[in-house]
């Protein structure tokens, strides 16, 4: 040990405190909404502005409410993976919340990418996303029977994410 | 001058240096930082009083009224909300629904009047100080349900 | 197929950085000629591929190639194609990009440039500078690839923050990144003397101009930032102790006392140890702000997408590249000679207290910086460190500095006569007195802080013309030498501006009905209305100024409120009447009745006297240093050192 050390050592202290520094901001936030009732709403919808859709009515299915907008990148990503599983003989419904987008936009990047959704809910002001604390798109929550939230996904559904964290939970809502 | 001297009065010189410094960084931090508060602090009535702070949320939808220059907006972590009134020019990201941090004192009738207001430069962004607002209330509202 | 082409391309080069970084440096260990002869090919093949990379990722941005996710992120068909092509480093993996980009490229200029040095200690710098390359490569091939594909192509991509379509970001990132990375020249520079167990004036002489020209693009990096912040973020500042502005500034102060320090090595001998050390934490603290800035560890107003898997990697590569660097040092440095010695009163001590000065502020800011995450780190809650910290304690540990400037440049190396260069400078410190009494008051309002600003500039700009009568007296002084002139003037004229634009700026929000004015500063505004008009990609409301000063009409100005397509934010074009003296400007807020036709405005304006001496002022210290890069003795020195070196080679056979 000598005084040739000293920058060593402040160092080691910098990079400690750094360190706590990176785990302080724990990015996946447990969500507020999980184990709650999804809040209720009633908009139009995209294809058709004079039906209009509201959580009430999938009481007693377990669905999936995925927010998308066509000005979005991550949804791009995302997309193919729900429409794959909408493929799937035992797939649960899959309801879209158009967040803060034109309708005609809207329209055209499901023609063009697939609409996997019963329908999409059409939130043109984003007052649904506020509700459920959208914090960016895509989010994705899985609903149970009692309109309770179960699960919520907070950016793009990955292949991983839907087979280790989504499929078992719906099989076990299902029971 | 002697080498030893030399040393010493290198190494006071230095030494003073340093301590200056140092008092000056200690004086200028005491009074320069702005501690951060949620809303929901400020209803519990944990603000400093007669200080400058800081509180980050979500602009309240529907709140935004003006009054030619002065604006006010409701700040809220979803769980409570403070009235803030701000007077001057809002930066381009300032939104119904987005994120927003403001700095300021709290007056004795519970508003705050803002001295700056901060949005930050992406679009997608909230500033990591509302988030922190937000998280914070939500876990409480969590807690208190179970 | 080229989005591939160029991940490809920067897979081999990450091998190729391996070898460049592994064979030479046992090489030259070992004194294998065979290996160490690796190092320049290795260097050029890396530059080639990495060039190669870069090159594909600029092409799948000028096609559009969507199916890209980084550029489907970050540009779409309706960009003007400059802002396209700048748009590959608009984001964080593209600039990331460049960095290794410019990385490879000092180490090939390294390469080309040193033919006189050693080849044992050019293979040991481009060993080095190959490890760092591998470590950066690792970071954006396994975290931030460019080149990801999308599974479904978007027919249309997101659009570039509008904030960054720009000139200003054509040129500034490029060159703060050209600063940022060369301070890893210097430091491997340091890290093959350390290496090589010779710490000496030759090494110090090879690294000097390289150190100096790495300095000048930091300078122009940081100056065209703050210029672009402060034109286009419309907020009249331009400086706001922004982490991210923090980042780059703290291996700027560093950088700068590395150069004063590496003169007395270079001279004296002395301070060997302490200018290893500050080359080690020039290029620490640059990428100490790459993971500030890309961690999301800090609050900031620069947005990059932050990751904490990225934060992560970048912290260990600094704990490994720093790690390991002040290890070898604590190791070595013991072994170093002392250098020549010297008296109290001497050029030495005058630039020991110049870098204690700037270290020390470099500290400040960094406490100040880091301060936020320490108090949360100790659970004391969420705070934030607002610019009166930096300005109360930054502007003190300063004005020191500013009375030394004069000073130093007249002092004997070893030992000085106080009393004859005060004798010397008395007319400067007249200049001085007078300066601080008289000029602020032609500038209106006498007051002290601007008073004391204005004499140190007397001070400085007086005794800048002594030296340099008294210097011509003794013969045609070098480049290096006009090159320290030049820029300890630019630091007078950047005092000037800072004491002025922060003294006598005026500032007024306003609501304006089309027809009313405001003045500033003895300027007046009237405000004719607002029209809304179409760009390339965005709507503007633009609105009409007459500008004018007693009464005389000067032009118009056209301050605009733009609205992007493909984004939902608003921008503010500030209109700014840019002159020697002054800047006035006006950026147009919001519409107070938006439903009413011709209605009013929130509107800003500013007056700016002397805001431009600020940039102007760093330029010359810019050109400053480029006239000390170039000076002429650092290659004659070198090749009449290689010369001996093949007598000696020579003799001795």
């Amino acid at each position: 040990m000598n005084k040739f050390t000293l920058p060593l050592v402040g160092f080691i202290a910098l990079v400690a405190l750094l360190a706590v520094g990176l785990g302080l901001n724990p990015r996946e936030v447990p969500s507020p909404l999980v184990g709650k009732p999804a809040p209720d709403f009633k908009v139009p919808q995209l294809h058709d502005p004079n039906a209009s859709f509201s959580p009430n009515e999938m009481l007693g299915k377990v669905w999936l409410f995925n927010v998308w907008a066509s000005w979005c990148v991550s949804c791009r990503e995302e997309h193919p993976i729900i429409v794959e599983y909408t493929k799937r003989p035992d797939a649960i419904p899959v309801i879209g919340l158009n967040y803060k987008d034109k309708r005609e936009d809207g329209q055209r990047w499901l023609a063009r990418f697939g609409d996997p959704y019963v329908l999409s809910a059409f939130d043109l002001d984003g007052r649904v996303g506020i509700n459920y604390g959208v914090y960016g798109v895509p989010e994705t929550y899985l609903i149970d029977k009692q309109g309770v939230i179960r699960f919520k996904q907070i950016g793009p559904i990955t292949p991983t994410v839907l087979e280790e964290k989504i499929l078992p939970l719906i099989k076990e809502l299902n029971k | 001058m002697k080498p030893r001297h030399k040393r010493i009065a290198l190494i006071t010189g230095g030494l003073a240096t340093v301590g200056i410094a140092a008092a000056l960084v200690l004086n200028a931090l005491n009074s320069n930082i702005a501690f951060f508060v949620t809303p929901t602090e400020i209803a519990e009535g944990k603000a400093p009083q007669g200080q400058i702070f800081r509180i980050g949320g979500i602009v309240k939808e529907g709140s935004i009224r003006r009054d030619n220059l002065t604006v006010h907006f409701a700040i809220t972590d979803t769980a409570k909300e403070v009235p803030v009134t701000y007077t001057g020019i809002l930066p381009d990201l300032f939104q119904e629904g987005k994120g927003a941090v403001a700095q300021g004192r709290i007056n004795p009738d519970g508003t705050f009047t803002a001295t700056e207001v901060l949005a930050k430069h992406d679009e997608n962004y909230m500033p990591p100080e509302a988030q922190h607002a937000v998280d914070q209330a939500q876990k409480a509202q969590k807690t208190i349900k179970q | 197929m080229i989005p591939e082409l160029g991940h490809f391309a920067l897979i081999l080069a990450f091998f190729v950085s391996l070898v460049q970084g592994v064979l030479p440096l046992v090489g030259a260990h070992k004194n294998r000629a065979d290996w160490v002869a690796v190092a320049r090919p290795a260097t050029a093949a890396s530059f080639l591929l990495v060039g190669v990379s870069f090159a594909c990722l600029t092409w799948a941005f000028y096609v559009n190639d969507f199916s890209v996710e980084y550029v489907a992120g970050h540009s779409n068909t309706q960009l003007p194609t400059m802002y396209r092509l700048s748009a590959v480093w608009g984001g964080h993996e593209g600039s990331l990009l460049l960095w290794v980009f410019m990385l490879v490229g000092w180490a090939a200029a390294v390469a080309a440039f040193s033919r006189q040095l050693p080849a044992a200690m050019v293979a040991r710098v481009l060993g080095v500078l190959g490890l760092v390359t591998v470590g950066l490569m690792a970071f954006v091939l396994l975290t931030s690839n460019p080149f990801d594909r999308l599974m479904s192509p978007p027919a249309e991509g997101r659009s570039l923050n509008p904030l960054l379509q720009d000139p200003g970001l054509i040129y500034h990132p490029p060159l703060l990144y050209m600063g940022y990375v060369g301070m890893a020249v210097a430091y491997a520079f340091a890290m093959a003397a350390l290496l090589a167990g010779q710490l000496d004036a030759a090494w110090a002489r090879w690294s000097r101009p390289w150190t100096t020209v790495a300095w000048v693009f930091l300078t122009l990096g940081i100056a065209l930032g703050s210029w672009w912040a402060y034109y286009e973020l419309g907020w009249g500042g331009w400086w706001f102790w922004d982490p991210v502005e923090n980042a780059s500034f703290m291996p700027w102060l560093v950088c700068t006392a590395l150069i004063h320090s590496l003169a007395v090595t270079e001279k004296r001998g002395s301070f060997k140890n302490w200018t290893v050390l500050l080359a080690i934490a020039a290029f620490s603290l640059s990428l100490l702000g790459t993971f500030l800035v890309r961690s999301g560890v800090l609050t900031s107003v620069h947005a990059f997408a932050t990751d904490p898997k990225r934060g992560l990697f970048i912290l260990i590569l600094l704990a490994v590249v720093v790690g390991a660097s002040l290890l070898l040092f604590a190791a070595r440095a013991p072994k170093v000679s002392p250098g020549g010695r010297f008296e109290l009163i001497s050029r030495e001590t005058f630039l020991l207290v110049n870098n204690v000065l700037l270290v020390v502020a470099c500290g400040a800011v960094l406490l100040g910086t880091l301060y936020p995450l320490i108090v949360d780190a100790f659970g004391g809650g969420k705070i934030s460190v607002g610019p009166p910290y930096f300005n109360a304690v930054f502007i003190p540990i300063m004005l020191p500095l500013l009375v030394l400037v004069a000073l130093g440049p007249v002092a004997r190396w070893k030992q000085a006569d106080l009393p004859a260069m005060l004798k010397k400078l008395w007319p400067a410190a007249v200049a001085a007195v007078a300066a601080g009494i008289v000029l602020p008051m032609l500038a209106g309002e006498w007051h002290a802080y601007v008073a004391l600003a204005l004499a140190l500039v007397g001070w400085m700009s007086a005794a800048l013309v002594l030296q340099t009568i008294d210097r011509l007296k003794a013969g045609s002084p070098t480049a290096s030498w006009w090159g320290m002139q030049i820029a300890h003037f630019g630091l007078a004229v950047m005092v000037v501006g800072i004491a002025m634009v922060s003294t006598y700026q005026e500032e007024r929000d306003v609501r304006m009905e089309p027809g009313e004015t405001v003045s500033v500063g003895g300027y007046t505004f009237k405000f004719l209305g607002v029209k809304e008009s179409r760009g390339p990609n965005y709507t503007a409301d633009v609105g009409t100024f007459e500008l004018s000063q007693d009464g005389k009409l000067m032009r118009l100005l056209h301050p605009e409120k733009r609205a992007y397509d493909t984004s939902q934010m608003p921008m503010t074009e500030a209109a700014i009447d840019a002159g020697f003296t002054r800047d006035v400007y006006v950026s147009l807020a919001e519409p107070l009745s938006p439903d009413v036709e011709n209605g009013p405005w929130a509107v800003r304006v500013y007056f700016k006297p002397f805001v431009d001496w600020i940039w102007g002022g760093s330029l010359l210290m810019a050109l400053g240093g480029l006239l000390a890069a170039a000076d002429r003795r650092y290659r004659i020195r070198a090749k009449s050192s290689a010369a001996v070196a093949a007598n000696a080679a020579g003799a001795a056979a």
